[in-house]
């Protein structure tokens, strides 16, 4: 294998290990500043309880995600060197107000939140997880933008040629708000919303299989199962805005994921099917016209195949089009899934169901998946360019690195990340066989309320 | 030397470095000490003295490295290329350092805590030595070709005098990291840490006045700008005076000071080191036409001026809730439910 594939599997990898703690950071962070504004309105214990229980989570995910994180931002300059010298104008502008407001906000509160109980009052520790809260969803909003400008680039100019040419800042807000960055945004953050909200119902849901921590698990899955319907309902909502986006401004990428190749009036939407890339066809079940619907709101409007790129400008069709619709399929289960949890749960039978708990403890799983195949979808739609083009992935490769440099980073990634997963899911087994503390029911220090006179 | 944007964006990521040195420093001497004491009790109380801030003091390199991105991409992208190998091992002690702090307490068995103490205490030091001699390396000078890539190997960063900076960063880190034991911690624990920090003290010294040595004889550019302005010696001396002053604040039992002390040593070295390089970012060794300055390696005028706004912007709230923050969590450290 060259450099460029083992720099990319690298990449690839090394983001995808990543992207399982933020989306749970950002999800969980919701959920407990609903648990804790819950606890200060009905000074209920058991939200005292529940509150300190997903921290100790969330504690969990924030240190992997923070470890995991700063990878990222290093493997920038040590594997696409050409790349950050060609975009740092406009690039690391939104990077370095992801540290400056994001990530000093999320890990400065953070130690509030943590460690913090018994030293500040209840509501100095309600303001810290708010900000631990709104720091997460900070971090999304700046990488978003920069990952948006890289499908989307807008806001800048090209200044120099040949090796030399970089992209250069003209308007700070076109970058911000360029063409695919609010959308692409809203659906990142849904995303995260569903990660966290199906973890808490999956918990829960096996508590009150084994029949342990019921008052505990019941609240908590009613938080959960709320923030899981809304946001993949929400989910599906952004999605969809965010693909006829992608219909504007990145058509090789919609006929990709569609495994589109002619340009066709009264498209077809694949909702199930397989593509076979050597004849350029794509078979499978599929819904008449309702791409072409969904993608510009009319059901005859031509929607553009691939037939309209050279072919060394196509993205690879056969993944594109699975991750994208593996994304779509996972999505649209976990909106039936919350709702019908939701329903049973308001009938106040859901106990009884013990087959659809079950599908709640696994329903954890969709929205990890999804969140992968969405990311995957959207890069792997983006190439050949790594800045949609301006930029095609090969041309950003570190100019010095050696294929035995990557290799050996690869195979010490590779071991240090299964390590960690271990670790985590051990860890996270661990908590979750011991439950909720039971002194957590009796705040102590300085959150404990006023004696009674 | 006048402030323009290019200055002012290289104080600035200076500055980001500083806070990290400052800031990380302690934790990772507080780490590369770990595992002199063998109490599982004493290590708990050394690992929750750096517990609620540890990962926030890393992000001040996250943002350091945020900002040497976005203010001077060719630095960036020539170091972080260049430096690969060394960057990685890097990266895999920091990633070490942190999961270890979370995991450790997790299980009580005795073995996973050893496993973890040694993560804790491995990973600090080694990252400490990487961004020491990297530091070293940017010191003496780094082979940098016509079109302002990294011209050297791994083996060629690993020369006598980078390692000795190295060295020395693990020396003063251990110190720095002492000192503020013996502030969060009080009984046995805080007199051991006491006469730890007076040898790491000594060992710092040796090592600085090696080094001291070792950078006139040998990198005499690195003393050029001081040579030229007689008056930046007071920086020197400056730093002298913030060593000499630590053994001072501990006879008289000011405990705080004399970290205060070793917070003031640890500016005023990152200040001669940055003050001797400017204008330069990146020295070219054996061509220094090729060097990477803080003009020719910059972005463009404006994306300056927006970062200095948002810095501008975000640097105050982030000092004033940093600062109430370490308020909060002052005193000596109380080991409880929620701690690791």
């Amino acid at each position: 294998m060259d450099v460029l594939t083992l720099s990319r599997i690298q990449f690839g990898a090394t983001i995808a290990f990543h992207y399982i703690y933020p989306p749970l950071s950002i999800g969980l962070g919701v959920l407990l500043v609903i648990m804790e504004a819950a606890w200060l309105k009905t000074k209920n214990p058991i939200y005292h309880q529940m509150a300190r229980f997903w921290t100790k989570v969330f504690a969990l995910t924030f240190a992997i995600g923070v470890a995991t994180g700063i990878v990222m931002e290093f493997e920038f300059g040590t594997n696409w060197a050409t790349y950050s010298r060609f975009v740092g104008d406009v690039f690391g502008s939104a990077l370095a107000a992801e540290g400056i407001f994001a990530f000093f906000l999320e890990s400065g509160f953070l130690a509030v939140l943590l460690f913090g109980w018994d030293k500040v009052g209840r509501k100095t520790h309600f303001f810290s997880t708010c900000m631990v809260c709104l720091g997460a969803h900070f971090s999304a909003v700046w990488i978003v933008v920069a990952n948006s400008w890289m499908q989307t680039p807008a806001g800048y100019h090209i200044v120099g040629e040949g090796m030399h040419a970089r992209a250069e800042i003209t308007n700070f807000w076109e970058l911000v708000f360029n063409p695919s960055s609010m959308e692409r945004l809203f659906h990142t953050v849904c995303g995260a919303w569903c990660a966290g909200a199906f973890l808490v119902v999956s918990v829960s849901a096996w508590y009150l299989l084994k029949g342990k921590h019921i008052e505990f698990a019941r609240k908590s899955l009613k938080f959960g199962l709320i923030v899981a319907l809304v946001a993949s309902v929400l989910q599906g909502a952004t999605g969809h805005i965010s693909a006829q986006g992608v219909a504007k401004n990145q058509p090789a990428k919609l006929a990709a994921f569609e495994g589109l190749y002619q340009t066709t009036s009264n498209a077809p939407l694949m909702v199930i099917g397989w593509v076979d890339e050597k004849n350029e066809k794509t078979v499978g079940l599929s819904i008449p016209y309702a791409l072409s619907f969904l993608a510009h709101d009319n059901f005859h409007t031509p929607v553009i195949g691939l037939d309209q790129f050279k072919p060394e400008d196509r993205p690879p069709v056969s993944a594109s089009f699975f991750f994208f619709h593996g994304m779509v399929g996972i999505g649209v289960a976990l909106i039936g899934i919350a709702a019908l949890g939701f329903l049973y749960f308001r009938k106040g039978t859901l106990h009884e169901r013990r087959w659809l708990l079950w599908i709640l403890v696994f329903s954890v799983l969709g929205p990890q998946l999804a969140n992968q195949f969405g990311w995957f979808a959207a890069e792997v739609g983006r190439q050949p360019w790594l800045v949609y083009g301006l930029m095609r992935t090969p041309e950003g490769l570190s100019a010095v690195v050696k294929k035995e440099a990557v290799l050996t980073s690869l195979i010490m990634f590779t071991f240090i990340y299964f390590l960690l997963f271990a670790v985590f899911i051990y860890l996270l087994n661990d908590k979750i066989q011991h439950g909720p503390h039971e002194d957590d029911l009796i705040p102590s220090g300085k959150l404990a309320l006023p004696e009674k006179k | 030397m006048h402030f323009d944007l290019n200055t002012i964006w290289f104080v600035l990521v200076g500055v980001l470095f500083a806070g990290y040195a400052m800031l990380d420093g302690f934790d990772l001497g507080i780490g590369a000490l770990h595992l002199f004491t063998k109490k599982d009790e004493e290590r708990r109380v050394m690992l929750n003295s750096i517990g609620p801030v540890w990962d926030g003091n890393e992000v001040w390199l996250v943002t350091g490295g945020g900002a040497l991105f976005a203010a001077f991409p060719n630095v960036y992208a020539t170091v972080f290329s260049g430096f690969y190998l060394a960057l990685m091992l890097l990266l895999a002690s920091l990633i070490f350092r942190a999961v270890a702090i979370e995991f450790r307490s997790k299980r009580p068995e005795r073995w996973w805590r050893q496993m973890w103490d040694v993560s804790f205490c491995g990973g600090s030091v080694l990252s400490s030595l990487l961004i020491g001699t990297a530091l070293g390396n940017i010191a003496w000078g780094v082979p940098i070709d016509a079109r302002g890539e990294f011209a050297g190997t791994f083996f060629g960063l690993l020369t006598p005098y980078p390692l000795l900076v190295g060295i020395t960063t693990v020396a003063l880190f251990m110190m720095h990291g002492a000192i503020y034991g013996v502030m969060k911690t009080e009984g046995e624990l805080h007199d051991k840490l006491r006469r730890w920090a007076m040898r790491c003290i000594i060992f710092f010294v040796i090592c600085a006045v090696t080094l001291t040595m070792a950078t006139l004889l040998f990198v005499p550019h690195m003393a050029a700008r001081v040579r030229e302005n007689p008056w930046l010696f007071t920086v020197a001396l400056a730093n002298m005076l913030a060593i000499a002053n630590i053994p001072r604040e501990f006879h008289h039992g000011n405990d705080g000071r004399a970290f205060l002390s070793s917070c003031a040593a640890i500016i005023t070295l990152m200040a001669l080191f940055a003050l001797n390089i400017f204008p330069n970012m990146v020295y070219s060794l054996p061509n220094p036409e090729n060097s990477l300055t803080i003009y020719n390696a910059a972005s463009s005028t404006k994306t300056l001026g927006i970062m200095l706004v948002i810095a501008c912007i975000g640097i105050p709230i982030v000092l004033a809730y940093t600062v109430s923050i370490y308020w909060i969590f002052r005193g000596k450290v109380k080991i409880d439910r929620m701690s690791y």
